[in-house]
């Protein structure tokens, strides 16, 4: 290739095709490496794609992007064997614009995205894989690629290059992750008629319904299952820590059969025609796994950087918000004319003070609180089931009996003192 | 029932909807099988592999990259570390089609 850019984007995910866009709209000479066939040939998500922050990039987007349904309801599923606690909210103004958020397939999503970058001007480059950042006097130049006369150099590598990060590891800005820092997840796209869909979703043509399963779907492992609603198909999948799932022996294709057969779930799918199979980590050790994000002539953005909200399944809009912010940051850099670490610091500054930043500091002991003490997962959702049996049976029995059997019944196999400490605890945590 | 045949029940009929564009070359490779046959009795990354790419075949293991979603678990999950693992070759490896 031979050639000098501004700015080198490694990844055509959310995160890398949103700095590509921002640098390139800037006037930046950019270079886009991609190492599928196409953006989004490597890229798995359940499917939520969030309005504000695509929309900060490109303003009224729906009118033109693949999008599968506006989601107007939103449910959880709190699921026990054979019964479940739910929870939902359902609003048709999110069905309007500017809308809430949107289910979508990201191989065509990022298809679209990565069109739009090329559009601002930014050079896009598929089925080539970067194989080293190209250090000199510990300053990032530029990068190889398993292209013949691969290397390419620019003033600044942006790593967007997702959770597995060899470019990130290989730096040093982060060791190999941990089994519990990673989620392991598997889903499967399953079409079904549109008409189908929407009588048994309960909504029409373009409103679409999210769930999130909490308890058996995951055999008390940490993790959830999801349902999502496209135009004329659904995703269905489940994930769990890396770790849980190796203590477990658990196979995650046996683990989603047994989310797709659960009674709760069976009846959504009925008739449903598997159309692909998908597997992805999604990096969930939060705050205190992110690596390193900022070095000279190198930042580090998106799922690279462990930025994802695992408590509320945000991952692409914070890859998009990193990837944006990271572009200010260089556009900056680019008019002082210094590439730095100390100039280009001011990203890794932005990012802490944005949304990505404050709601990852607000959940950081999560996933290592929930990790740790597993019955949450594995008795907390069965005895909220057990008490809702309770309490809804009509038995004869009067129903203050039946709320003090209920308190009794949470007490009596933990003890009084273990549950006040294990509710005060999740509400450390989440509050 | 014909109803159970497209919902992909098996691994194999999963992985049969998947579209690869293969490599010749492995992109992922065993260190030292002598380390799965001595020091490995569980032999995690058989089991939880999302592609079933890894078979022990009573004293080699059999890498059917192939089929390989390159997802990184058998990377990290490996507790002896010792699975080399690369990206397939630009454009090679697993293509998905929808989501
Ligand atoms: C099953 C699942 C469900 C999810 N559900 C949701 C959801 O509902 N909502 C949500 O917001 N988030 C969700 N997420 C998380 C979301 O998918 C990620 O946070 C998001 O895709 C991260 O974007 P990214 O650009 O950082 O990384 P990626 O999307 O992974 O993109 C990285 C890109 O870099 C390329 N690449 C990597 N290495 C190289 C290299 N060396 N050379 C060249 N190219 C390279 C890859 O091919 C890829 O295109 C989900 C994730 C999974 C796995
Ligand atoms: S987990 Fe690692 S050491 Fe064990 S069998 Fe697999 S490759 Fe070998
Ligand atoms: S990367 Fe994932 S799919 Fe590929 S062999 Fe390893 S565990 Fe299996």
């Amino acid at each position: 290739m031979g050639d000098r850019f501004d700015v080198i984007v490694v990844g055509a995910g959310p995160a890398g095709t949103s700095c590509a866009y921002t640098a390139a709209k800037s006037g930046l000479n950019v270079l886009l490496i991609e190492r599928g066939e196409y953006p989004g040939s490597k890229n798995v998500m359940g499917g939520i794609l969030y309005r504000k922050q695509m929309e900060e990039i490109i303003p009224e987007f729906w009118k033109e992007a693949p999008l599968e349904r506006p989601v107007v309801e939103q449910r959880f599923w709190f699921m026990d064997r054979e019964s479940m606690v739910t929870s939902s909210y359902k609003g048709l103004e999110w069905g309007r614009e500017p809308y809430n958020n949107f289910t979508v397939l990201r191989a065509k999503f990022d298809q679209w995205f990565a069109s739009k970058a090329v559009e601002q001007g930014a050079l896009l480059i598929n089925e080539t894989v970067v194989t080293e950042c190209i250090v000199e006097d510990g300053r990032v130049v530029g990068v190889r690629t398993d292209r013949p006369d691969g290397d390419v150099y620019a003033d600044v590598v942006v790593l967007a290059d997702g959770v597995n990060s060899l470019l990130g590891k290989s730096l040093g800005f982060h060791k190999e992750w941990k089994p519990d820092e990673v989620a392991l997840t598997v889903m499967e796209v399953m079409n079904l008629p549109k008409k189908t869909i929407n009588e048994r979703f309960n909504v029409e043509d373009n409103q679409g319904v999210s769930i999130e399963i909490f308890g058996d779907s995951t055999q008390g492992l940490l993790g959830t299952a999801f349902l999502y609603t496209n135009k004329d198909s659904l995703n269905i999948g489940v994930g769990t820590t890396l770790s849980g799932m190796i203590k477990k022996k658990l196979k995650p294709y046996h683990l989603l059969e047994y989310v797709k057969t659960h009674p709760m779930v069976k009846p959504y799918l009925e008739g449903g025609e598997t159309a692909e199979y998908l597997a992805h980590l999604i990096p969930e050790g939060g705050y205190k796994s992110v690596p390193r994000l900022v070095g000279d002539g190198v930042v580090i953005v998106g799922d690279a950087a462990q930025f994802v909200n695992a408590i509320h399944r945000e991952g692409s809009n914070m890859a998009m918000s990193s990837g944006k912010m990271a572009a200010e940051a260089i556009v900056r850099a680019k008019e002082i004319g210094d590439f730095t670490e100390r100039t280009l610091d001011h990203y890794r500054k932005e990012l802490y003070r944005s949304f990505v930043g404050k709601d990852l500091k607000k959940y950081k002991d999560v996933t290592h609180t929930f990790e740790d003490h597993p019955q949450y997962m594995a008795d907390y959702i069965p005895m909220l089931n057990k008490a809702a049996n309770k309490f809804f049976t009509v038995d004869g029995s009067p129903k203050k009996q039946k709320q003090s059997d209920i308190i009794k019944g949470f007490t009596k196999d933990k003890g009084k003192i273990t549950v006040a400490r294990d509710l005060i605890r999740a509400w450390k945590v989440m509050k | 029932m014909e109803g159970d045949e497209i919902m992909a029940k098996t691994i194999e009929e999963k992985q049969y909807l998947v579209r690869f564009r293969c490599d010749t070359k492995s992109h992922l490779e065993v260190k030292d099988e002598n380390v799965c046959l001595t020091s490995c009795p569980d032999k995690d990354c058989t089991i939880f592999c999302p592609a079933d790419v890894y078979k022990w075949e009573g004293d080699r293991m059999h890498v059917g990259f192939e089929g390989c979603h390159e997802c990184g678990s058998c990377r990290i999950g490996c507790p002896y570390d010792n699975i080399k693992w690369e990206y397939p070759k630009g454009g090679h490896g697993i293509v998905f089609r929808l989501a």
